[in-house]
């Protein structure tokens, strides 16, 4: 019942009850998901993929592991190297932590567990996604490394190229929907119908298929995943701006980047896979009685997790799979092809929106 | 003793401080960037120092040494087989190679020669030297380019080589196997039979690494144009093995030198192809390595079945003394020729060893070729050249 | 074995062609070199030396290179002659037993032009190079002496190979090479004095410690019957070394 948010408890807490509650949702929002997909994509099937074991000795099948790494970085020592620029060097962490925490505030879980339900909703997210880039600069220039440096840079001009085709691509399904807001884009798609067949809804996968697949891909960009790790480049720039970065600061990156990697699934699912819904035909079976909405908010949040762990699965394993494109590659890649087709995407969306 | 380690400390911070000097000499406009001599893309202690105006290289200068251990002074205090044991510390991951071709030039100067069982087993070696060696490149190349699972399955693989080469020589990176006039044992029992089991087992891999990597877009995109050496160019710079190959050069010691044919390994006997690629770029390097890893799959096939009986060890004096003369022998290692210049008087040592190592003179090319491309290239670059610390520093 | 007749019948017929190109490339260039080829050595099927003086060892390479078609540039680097004058810093018995009795380990004096060279040599340093030519498949070792004043042309416009080759050879060996701008050390550090590689640099390791490894000269396996004399000192050796490295 955690799940369960204000509209429907509100009346029995106070306001501080609530704001803390949230928070504490807010971390459980973002660090369980995050802990999960580290668990079993990073350390179990990656490493099965790889044809070894993965961590095996801190708990049953290492699922501990992350403890241990928890520990282990917060006892590192906090080294700040000697030219850096010490304040902007220990914000950059938090910065982009910020920005997985902003995204996750519009993320709908259920009918009413959301953080904050914006009419601009997507549009908001969008927006806070960018920040990382500013806490990526930041450790990039601030790390006073010539990697880092590169890095950032690498960075900052990957993020941009790819910020475009990532917004194009939710355009479709915002003019599909015909809402900016994440609750009615999710709505939008429960009640939607396939040529007057409802049973599973209209989620706009089926539609925009093409849209779906462009997000993916910026999202991959926007995550510094492999094929487009360029900012990090293990073999070329060491770990780029995070070279210099060691114990916590380090282990914040590395939560930023997992935790966002999962609230931009969240996002993919609340877009194009119906959300926190269930297929309609499901929900008519199961709550025949009526108290739909209020079970959604329970079984709203599971829902999205089995979406989220499908997509980050992909995630993934695209991640261990590709090698990793050249600079001007993913340049070329982001405005030669991704933004023409996004564009293509939503002039043929806009066309079929007024005929049909 | 004081004065010695006095000295030392002296010349160490002299060294500390020419080292210094060398860095600021490099500063230029633009940015010099540090390439190692940590760092995850040389390998081990290679440093390259790079000036670059953007990400574009403009000028590049390896400097290493990190790794230099002297073996060229050290073989001169040594018995003939004892070098063996420093030789094999080369090329480490194809240490068996690095034996043969300075125990033919010590046979050549004896005028030893192994009986045919010894040659063929050492030419089965040899081979196994090499596919556990450029297996590792085949799937080192992915992680240059940020691929990161093909290494594992490298690292995998190369395995079953590695304890077919344990099974017979009793060490599974350092052999020390190879003696002048034969080979320290034969092989064990059912040696043969396992070997063909880890042969499959590479030719699955090499089939993986075609779909996995070669097959690659992204590869593809990284690798085509990347580094491309002129056949000529490649040749004035003492480029050899695959590495010229891989520029349409159709030369392979194995083929096209005496050592190689019958007198001292027995590829002559042997239904084999030298592969080559026109293009010289880093994905023609990758793609004759890979083909030349079934090559040698090939080849190890053929000689585990025409196997000849006999002894393993010619008739040799007690105690190893070489008669006065010189001798180059050099053999196409996994990275490219290996020879051993072996000047000897007489004596139980050889008086100079010239180590002709692939990788230094492979990597020799560097400053010229990095120039004008850009930092990924030049990962791309270095990886599709293949060396190996050790046997650039020796 | 049938296989190592057919072998051996194959070995010879090689033999005798590539001798035939071997003698035929040895004439062409003392042809050219005229009096600049100061020696030459060939040995039958394997391999030729060709000794020039030093003036000529740039005009060497451009003809191999240029005319000949050495194109593959193999290394290039130098040789001390002088005997060591620390031996191997040995006392294994295994070791005095091989040695003849009257020949000891500090052998400082003995001539270096008593020393026997390939393709002779007078100096003290003799700086050689191998090229090969694809198109023949024949190596080519070339060699000049030095003199005292421990330089020779430079080879990199010929060969830019040769670069680091000569870098080598001039931080091991102290030899310069006229032309070559970066003379840079390449292994050692920057100011590290002296030239490890010349006979007469001594290596610390050696002869500040003994070497534990002098108990593991290893007698090569043999396949039939043992050699008596040498087996009777191998067997002494470790029962000989073992009160030395006590005392």
């Amino acid at each position: 019942m955690l799940s369960l948010t204000t509209s429907t408890v509100a009346a029995e807490f106070a306001y501080w009850q609530t704001s803390g509650f949230k928070l504490l949702m807010a971390f459980v929002a973002v660090l369980i998901p995050a802990g999960t997909t580290v668990y079993l994509y990073l350390f179990k099937m990656v490493s099965f993929m790889q044809s070894r074991l993965g961590p095996m000795e801190a708990g049953p099948y290492g699922s501990l592991q992350l403890l241990a790494e928890l520990g282990k970085n917060a006892q590192k020592e906090d080294i700040v190297p000697a030219r850096a620029d010490v304040l902007v060097f220990k914000l950059a962490p938090y910065v982009v932590l910020l920005s997985t925490f902003l995204l996750v505030l519009v993320v709908p879980w259920g009918p009413d567990a959301v953080f904050a339900d914006f009419d601009t909703g997507i549009f908001f997210a969008l927006a806070v996604s960018s920040v990382s880039v500013i806490g990526i600069l930041m450790a990039g220039w601030a790390s006073a490394s010539k990697y880092s440096l590169l890095g950032g840079l690498r960075a900052a001009g990957q993020l941009i190229a790819y910020e475009l085709p990532l917004v194009l691509a939710v355009v479709g399904v915002v003019i599909q929907a015909g809402t900016l807001n994440m609750q009615g884009i999710v709505a939008a798609q429960i009640e939607g119908e396939i040529f007057g067949w409802g049973a599973i809804g209209n989620p706009f996968i089926l539609t925009q298929i093409v849209g779906f697949l462009i997000f993916m891909v910026a999202v991959q960009a926007e995550l510094t995943q492999v094929p487009f790790d360029m900012p990090i480049a293990e073999s070329e720039l060491v770990s780029g701006y995070m070279t210099e970065y060691s114990g916590f600061r380090f282990l914040m990156f590395f939560i930023g980047e997992f935790a966002t990697a999962n609230i931009f699934a969240f996002l993919a699912a609340v877009l194009f896979l119906g959300g926190w819904g269930v297929p309609p035909f499901v929900a008519d079976a199961l709550f025949a009685d009526g108290n739909y909405s209020q079970w959604m908010n329970v079984i709203g949040p599971l829902v999205m997790a089995t979406k989220m762990l499908a997509l980050t699965f992909i995630i993934y394993w695209v991640r261990f799979t590709y090698p990793r494109f050249r600079e001007d590659q993913l340049q070329t890649f982001a405005w030669k092809y991704l933004i023409p087709i996004s564009l293509v995407n939503i002039a043929v969306t806009g066309f079929l929106k007024v005929v049909l | 003793m004081t004065a010695i380690s006095e000295r030392r400390q002296l010349a160490y911070i002299a060294a500390q401080a020419a080292d210094a000097r060398v860095n600021i000499e490099l500063e230029a406009e633009g940015m010099t960037l540090n390439v190692g001599p940590q760092h995850p893309a040389t390998h081990g202690t290679l440093r390259i120092v790079l000036q670059l105006d953007g990400e574009e290289v403009v000028g590049a200068d390896p400097i290493m040494g990190y790794m230099h251990r002297g073996y060229e002074k050290l073989a001169e205090v040594r018995t003939y087989p004892q070098v063996t044991t420093l030789i094999n510390r080369i090329d480490w991951l194809g240490s068996f190679a690095n034996e043969v071709p300075f125990i033919l030039a010590a046979e050549q100067l004896m005028e030893i020669e192994a009986p045919a069982r010894a040659k063929w087993i050492r030419t089965i070696l040899f081979e196994l030297a090499r596919i556990a060696n450029v297996t590792l490149f085949l799937g080192d190349m992915g992680v240059q380019l940020g691929a990161v699972t093909p290494v594992f399955y490298a690292f995998r693989d190369r395995e079953y080589i590695l304890n077919q080469i344990e099974a017979a020589t009793g060490g599974r990176f350092h052999p020390n196997f190879d003696r002048i006039g034969g080979l320290k044992d034969d092989l064990p029992a059912g040696w043969i039979a396992s070997t063909k089991t880890a042969l499959d087992e590479i030719r699955d891999f090499c089939d993986e690494m075609e779909e996995l990597i070669v097959g690659n877009e992204i590869f593809e995109a990284r690798t085509r144009g990347i580094g491309v050496i002129p056949a000529d160019v490649g040749l004035s710079y003492g480029l050899s093995g695959a590495n010229v190959r891989a520029s349409g050069v159709d030369w392979d010691l194995r083929r096209d030198s005496p050592i190689g044919q019958g007198q001292g390994l027995a590829y002559d006997e042997l239904d084999w192809k030298v592969w080559t690629h026109p293009d010289g770029d880093s994905f023609a390097r990758y793609w004759v390595r890979l083909q030349e890893v079934r090559e040698a799959c090939n080849m190890v096939d053929q000689l585990l079945d025409g196997l000849p009986g006999g002894p393993i060890m010619a008739k040799v004096p007690r105690i190893i003394k070489v008669p006065e003369g010189e001798a180059y022998v050099a053999t196409e290692n996994p990275l490219g020729e290996m020879g051993y210049y072996v000047v000897s008087q007489g004596g139980l040592e050889p008086f100079r060893v010239k180590i002709r190592s692939a990788s230094f003179s492979n990597m020799s090319i560097t400053p010229w070729l990095l120039k004008g491309t850009y930092v990924p290239d030049v990962i791309t670059i270095l990886a599709s050249l293949y060396f190996i610390l050790g046997d650039i520093d020796r | 074995m049938p296989s190592a007749d057919a072998d051996t019948t194959e070995t010879e017929a090689t033999e005798a062609v590539v001798d035939e190109a071997r003698e035929a490339l040895l004439e062409a260039v003392t042809e050219e070199l005229g009096d600049a080829v100061v020696g030459h050595h060939l040995i039958p099927g394997r391999d030729v030396w060709v000794r020039v003086a030093p003036d000529a060892w740039s005009d060497t390479a451009d003809y191999l290179r240029n005319r000949q078609r050495f194109r593959f540039f193999d290394w290039l680097s130098a040789i001390d002659w002088l005997p060591s004058p620390y031996g191997r810093s040995l006392d294994a018995e295994v070791d005095k037993a091989a040695e003849d009795p009257d020949g000891d380990d500090a052998s400082s004096g003995v001539d270096i032009a008593d020393v026997e060279k390939v393709a002779g040599g007078d100096t003290r340093f003799q700086v050689m190079a191998r090229v090969y030519s694809l198109a023949t498949g024949i190596g080519l070792h070339v060699k000049t002496d030095i003199g005292d004043e421990l330089q020779v042309a430079s080879w990199i416009d010929t060969y830019p190979g040769a670069h680091w080759h000569e870098r080598e050879v001039h931080e091991m060996f102290g030899i310069s090479f006229v032309g070559n701008p970066d003379m840079r050390n390449l292994y050692l550090p920057g100011d590290f004095e002296g030239y490890p590689l010349r006979k007469d640099f001594p290596l610390m390791a050696r002869l500040v410690k003994p070497w534990p490894g002098i108990v593991d000269v290893e007698p090569m396996p043999e396949v039939e019957e043992a050699d008596g004399g040498a087996g009777s000192s191998d067997a002494a050796a470790p029962s000989a070394t073992n009160p030395e490295d006590a005392a």
